[in-house]
């Protein structure tokens, strides 16, 4: 495929950056579902992980959940790309019922999903642009899905995922292995497969958590602008308020699997968190590092 | 090295803190020391180990010795034919195993395993193929298919792809989750995941235990003429019992060289490709 795929690299890339620019323009004609969270209720061996969490979440939003460690942020998470079922209540994605999902309509709604981690959780082994084309998997048909088995992917493809990774600013990286790549790099080319994977919700699992400051503000620089040029619904979980506070139209507040506060970020007052992250052991306002703090480094 | 400066001004000197006791574990030791020397005992009566025969009968070795040492090379070239036949065993051997291995091992790991129930199968079936050795399966395969190498090599895949399937289900159940988990996330199908987030993992391992088993089925195929499976074992038992001494130093003689090519080729191939 490498020789097949830089015959026309200089075409490809040229395409790429002209293309870059509308990726995300493309995909505003899309319109996330709604995304109806209702009594949803989870438990781990007895422990309670989600206490009856309801919310809705309407296209085009930025919403951030944040609380402390075990307060049910990921399991929450989870249960919308139904990587865990829900013990009771349901989650509805526009019309479909989550709960009912199996096998083919699973994959379906997964690829509908684009999925972020802290870990990025990448192919190490392959390629930057191997990794962006698994975002094309669940949109190949016919004998294209049995030439991928062979890493086999059709130009059209691949210009896909040289505009994604152009518009994550990772073009020039294209060919090198995953794990030759710093955190910061490897987010970004994460989101670059979930641009190729053209989801309708982007879900992100603590984005920033593995990452610098400033490799943090780019993530969420990125995902900011997917959801305000696209209209695309982007839900993180986050443990640090200021990012919180600074990137998203709305903050899910969750203690102890409840949900405690629901609304604009302009409405989290020092008594909110301390409502969300406790009292002990430092007040909170001062105990997480502040966006001052990132332009003292920067 | 003294501690007795600064902050720690205080640690070098005063009482010693009495430390929680400990149980010793002289006696255990001593226990495990005298059950393993008696075992030993007990199976060395059973192999009738008589160490001082080999001192005794050593007027025997320098007759086989007289024999070893000027190798005949009358039939140099149709022994030198049969360890390419050998190595061609070998190879196809070794390609039937690693065939039979891929289903095998993906059956066989517990983290891909469609149903516990499949999962067990597969294991016990390779549980199977391992335990027993090739020379049994080659006798089995002689019956069948007749004598020859066709009968060896079956032989020598069917116990290498136990033992390649059961490494290649171990190297799956030790990859990193999480990169399976991204291709999977994004709707891909069953076989897109693994051949995406399986296959770049385990492919560097996967390569050099082919390569390991390759180099230990050169030197099972080259006695596994013994039993009409082709090769140049046949010429091994056959000289070796007829006390062709000659005969049989040559034989063994280009068994040691093609072993050693083997392994040097394979090396040379595992530092190039892996």
């Amino acid at each position: 495929m490498a020789c097949r795929a830089s015959r026309n690299l200089h075409r490809d890339v040229i395409d790429a950056q002209r293309g870059a620019a509308r990726v995300t323009r493309d995909m505003g004609a899309i319109v996330s579902p709604v995304i109806r969270i209702d009594r949803v209720a989870k438990s781990f061996r007895g422990k309670r992980a989600l206490d009856h969490v309801s919310a809705t979440i309407h296209p085009g939003q930025f919403v951030a959940i944040i609380g402390r460690s075990g307060a049910g942020k990921t399991t929450l998470l989870r249960c919308l790309t139904r990587a865990v079922t829900t013990g009771s209540g349901s989650i509805h994605f526009g019309d479909v019922d989550l709960g009912t999902l199996d096998g083919r309509a699973l994959r379906e709604h997964r690829a509908r999903v684009g999925m972020i981690y802290q870990q990025f959780n990448l192919v190490r082994r392959l390629r930057v642009i191997d990794n962006v084309l698994v975002g094309r998997l669940p949109h190949l048909r016919g004998w294209r899905r049995w030439a991928a088995l062979a890493r086999w992917f059709d130009p059209a493809e691949q210009a896909i995922a040289l505009r994604c990774l152009a518009h994550v600013g990772m073009l020039e990286k294209v060919w090198q292995r995953a794990d030759t790549l710093s955190g910061g790099e490897q987010q970004r080319v994460a989101i670059a497969k979930i641009l190729a994977q053209d989801p309708r919700v982007i879900l992100a699992d603590e984005p920033v958590a593995s990452l610098d400051v400033l490799n943090g503000r780019m993530v969420m620089d990125t995902l900011r602008r997917i959801a305000s040029e696209s209209g695309l619904t982007v839900i993180a979980t986050l443990h640090h308020v200021d990012y919180a506070r600074g990137y998203a139209d709305r903050v899910v507040g969750l203690r102890a699997g409840g949900l405690v506060f629901n609304g604009p970020p302009a409405e989290l007052t020092d008594a909110m968190l301390v409502d969300i992250f406790g009292e002990y052991p430092a007040p909170l306002a001062t105990a997480e590092p502040t966006m001052s703090d990132a332009a003292a480094v920067a | 090295m003294s501690v007795a400066a600064g902050a720690l001004a205080g640690l070098g000197t005063g009482p010693v803190p009495p430390a929680p006791p400990h149980a010793s574990s002289a006696r255990r030791n001593l226990l495990v020391l005298l059950g393993a020397a008696v075992l030993f005992a007990v199976a060395g009566r059973i192999i009738e180990l008589r160490p001082l025969e080999l001192v005794r009968d050593v007027g025997n070795i320098g007759q086989f010795l007289k024999g070893y040492l000027n190798p005949s090379f009358a039939n140099v070239g149709e022994y030198a034919w049969q360890c390419a036949v050998t190595v061609c065993i070998a190879l196809w051997g070794t390609l039937l195993a690693a065939c039979i291995s891929v289903p095998l091992g993906l059956l066989g790991a517990r983290n891909l395993a469609p149903h516990p129930v499949v999962y067990l199968a597969a294991r016990r079936l390779m549980d199977v193929l391992r335990a027993v050795n090739e020379f049994v399966f080659a006798l089995m395969f002689v019956t069948a298919v007749g004598l020859g190498p066709f009968a060896g090599m079956l032989a020598l895949g069917l116990h290498t792809g136990g033992v390649l399937g059961k490494l290649l289900s171990e190297t799956i159940e030790a990859i990193d989750p999480g990169q399976l988990e991204g291709v999977a996330a994004v709707g891909a199908g069953r076989a897109h995941a693994i051949a995406f987030g399986v296959v770049p993992q385990v492919m560097p391992n996967f390569l050099s235990y082919i390569l390991l088993r390759f180099e230990s089925d050169i030197r099972s195929a080259s006695v596994i003429g013994m039993v009409g499976g082709g090769g140049i074992g046949f010429y091994l038992w056959d000289t070796i019992r007829a006390f062709n001494d000659r005969e049989a130093a040559t034989v063994i003689l280009l068994i040691v060289a093609m072993v050693m090519c083997v392994d040097v080729v394979s090396s040379r191939i595992r530092r190039v490709a892996i």
